[in-house]
């Protein structure tokens, strides 16, 4: 029997990490081809002699020149996207209930780590450590960032989601709503009493911003170097270290299992003897934390965080969650990858391919025409079952 | 007080403002099968419900071995060994059926012994042992009442309350069930029977309240019951 055990609990660690390779491989796959064929299509009429005459490279070199980078930088976006996700969508898994607030749960997360490093550095922690020393200062403050999200949305499901859990489903999402303003004003409130201004900046130490490069390809005039910076590698780590974790926790343990009964039947869930309540606060502790670290993460990629952070990184995770189907732990991660890579590639292709009139700026456009398209053909996303008979 | 390890007294329980139960009193003492009898909507489910917890009464008291748990949440009464198998399906449709089972025996910590138990639940039904890495979701209805009953036996609690255990399943099965009922009672577990199959449920039971829109109208011992008029007219499909 132990020796079944095992083996089951081996493959699902394994699981996840294959599963992210596939979505990765493929997404980067397709949408490569995408931009090829497009590429190929365009390189002779106007949009290719434009970019020709400008930058005096082939629009299909171009393409391809790029295409490495484009898929490293989507892959640790998307990572991000799929990590915040994962409490959108256990949380809706659990309750049924979208945590609007799970946005500002990921800003506190971000603040309580960036806040934790810049004390460091005032106590000059920071400085001329090693490279040991970086790393165990940076994670502390994502352990940090974890901690207090965690703890934070528990009690915000304490305080407003609990009292009105019988209450029409209306009722909750608009006290989530005011949460969602009240942490940013509270954030706000409390940065400008204590430091007299809104916005933080990560402290800049170890070897976060140095850039590894592959290589360099020269095109036209110019040369492309093909690199990924040190603090993107740790995103796509961590995020990866915490996707595999979650879903060990969630498929593998006693505890998922209670988690995963009171997702589907609170009531019988009960008579199982599972404490219905304490599994619920869980499921937020977890996901917030894991926005938490995400927070954290990203204030480490994007260097400033304000306590509007959470809203776009929040809004597409959300988004994310609905495309890999809510609920669905699988379908966070996919969806995140998707939405990540799609804005990567819109991002870097859209002004060469409309001969600069729509720019990077713009690069949302797709993500959610996508998303748009996806939910007209598969109401319930990607990998989402039909919740609709679970009443 | 007597031999009682289950007493309701005087019980009150609402859906909103329906009133469901409406002073319903009875004793299941330590030892007997105990069946609820009635109609459809006359409360049994519902008084199985409160007990459980999942509903709680706005009058009255619950007692298990001695002590109120008219507002206990449901997984503490879980604890102290008050099981209940609700009524159809309440299995998970998304576990497989071994996850189903070891959520049955979830108070449990020791693994070994859940394995036993699970063996032992699994030389009872061994269809369900087949299917055992199935989803609970894809069983047909008699598996899934199996796998309900089953899940039941992992608990292994002082007192099992069965909601329907015969629902769904063709006669053969049903004979099976109530054996396992009565092995399960001579056993030592404690039995609280809600059925619509009255005929069966009075045949394997010591003792029988009748429900009536929310009351109980008539008790006696199940061979009493059985030979009642009223009993055989209403619930019997005696002419």
């Amino acid at each position: 029997m132990n020796r079944f055990a095992g083996t089951v609990n081996l493959r699902e660690l394994l699981r996840p990490v294959g599963q992210m390779l596939v979505f990765s491989l493929a997404s980067s796959v397709v949408l490569s081809l995408i931009v090829i064929v497009l590429a190929l299509i365009m390189d002779q009429t106007v949009v290719g002699e434009t970019l020709l005459a400008r930058s005096k490279v082939s629009l299909l070199t171009y393409t391809l020149v790029n295409l490495p980078q484009v898929i490293l930088d989507g892959l640790t976006i998307g990572f991000v996207y799929a990590a915040i996700a994962l409490g959108y969508t256990m949380v809706y898994g659990v309750l049924e209930f979208i945590n609007f607030a799970h946005s500002e749960i990921f800003a506190v997360g971000a603040f309580v780590g960036v806040e934790l490093l810049i004390v460091l550095q005032i106590y000059g922690m920071l400085e001329g450590g090693s490279l040991i020393g970086a790393y165990t200062w940076l994670i502390i403050a994502i352990l940090a960032g974890m901690i207090g999200a965690g703890l934070l949305a528990i009690s915000v499901e304490r305080v407003a989601y609990r009292p009105l859990r019988g209450a029409p489903r209306l009722v909750p999402l608009i006290s989530a709503i005011g949460v969602s303003f009240f942490l940013q004003d509270a954030i706000r409130l409390i940065e400008s009493l204590t430091t007299g201004q809104f916005h933080r900046i990560i402290p800049t130490f170890g070897n976060f911003d140095e850039r590894l490069t592959f290589g360099q390809i020269p095109i036209g005039d110019s040369v492309i170097a093909l690199g990924i910076q040190v603090k993107s590698i740790i995103v796509i780590i961590a995020a990866v270290l915490m996707l595999v974790g979650l879903n060990y926790l969630v498929n593998a343990t006693k505890v998922g299992r209670a988690i995963r009964a009171v997702a589907q039947d609170r009531a019988t869930a009960s008579l199982m003897g599972i404490d219905v309540n304490r599994i619920i606060s869980l499921t937020f502790l977890v996901g917030g934390a894991l926005g938490g670290a995400a927070g954290v993460l990203y204030a480490l990629k994007f260097t400033r965080i304000d306590p509007f952070v959470g809203f776009f990184p929040g809004l597409k995770a959300f988004t994310a969650a609905v495309l890999g189907g809510i609920g669905n732990l699988t379908g966070a991660l996919l969806g995140g990858i998707i939405l990540g890579m799609l804005e990567t590639f819109s991002g870097t292709y859209m002004s060469a391919f409309t001969m600069g009139a729509a720019g990077a700026e713009y690069k949302d456009i797709f993500a959610f025409a996508i998303l748009i398209l996806v939910l007209i053909f598969r109401p319930h996303g990607l990998m989402g079952e039909n919740v609709a008979q679970k009443a | 007080m007597s031999g009682a390890i289950l007493k309701l007294d005087n019980v009150h329980s609402y859906y909103g403002r329906i009133h469901a139960l409406k002073g319903i009193s009875l004793e299941v003492n330590e030892g007997e099968i105990v069946t609820l009898i009635g109609a459809n909507g006359a409360g049994k489910s519902t008084t199985l419900r409160t007990i459980s917890g999942l509903l709680h009464p706005r009058e009255g008291k619950i007692t298990f071995e001695g002590q109120d748990i008219s507002h206990t949440d449901p997984h503490l009464i879980v604890q102290r060994g008050l099981g209940h198998v609700p009524e159809g399906r309440g299995v998970f449709p998304k576990l497989t059926v071994r996850e189903n089972m070891e959520l049955g025996a979830f108070t449990l910590n020791d693994r070994a012994e859940l394995e036993r138990r699970m063996e032992y639940a699994f030389s009872l039904f061994p269809r369900l042992k087949e299917r055992i890495s199935q989803k609970g979701g894809t069983l047909s209805g008699g598996e899934q009442q199996m796998l309900a009953t089953a899940r039941g036996l992992m608990l292994n609690p002082r007192v099992l309350m069965l909601d329907e255990p015969s629902m769904g399943l063709a006669p053969v099965l049903v004979e099976l069930i109530f054996d396992i009922i009565k092995q399960m009672n001579e056993k030592g577990t404690t039995i609280l029977l809600v059925e619509q199959n009255a005929l069966m449920a009075l045949s394997i039971a010591h003792r029988g309240y009748v429900l009536q829109t929310g009351k109980i109208v008539l008790s006696d011992t199940a061979a009493n019951l059985k030979k009642n008029e009223t009993v055989q007219h209403a619930y019997l499909g005696v002419e």
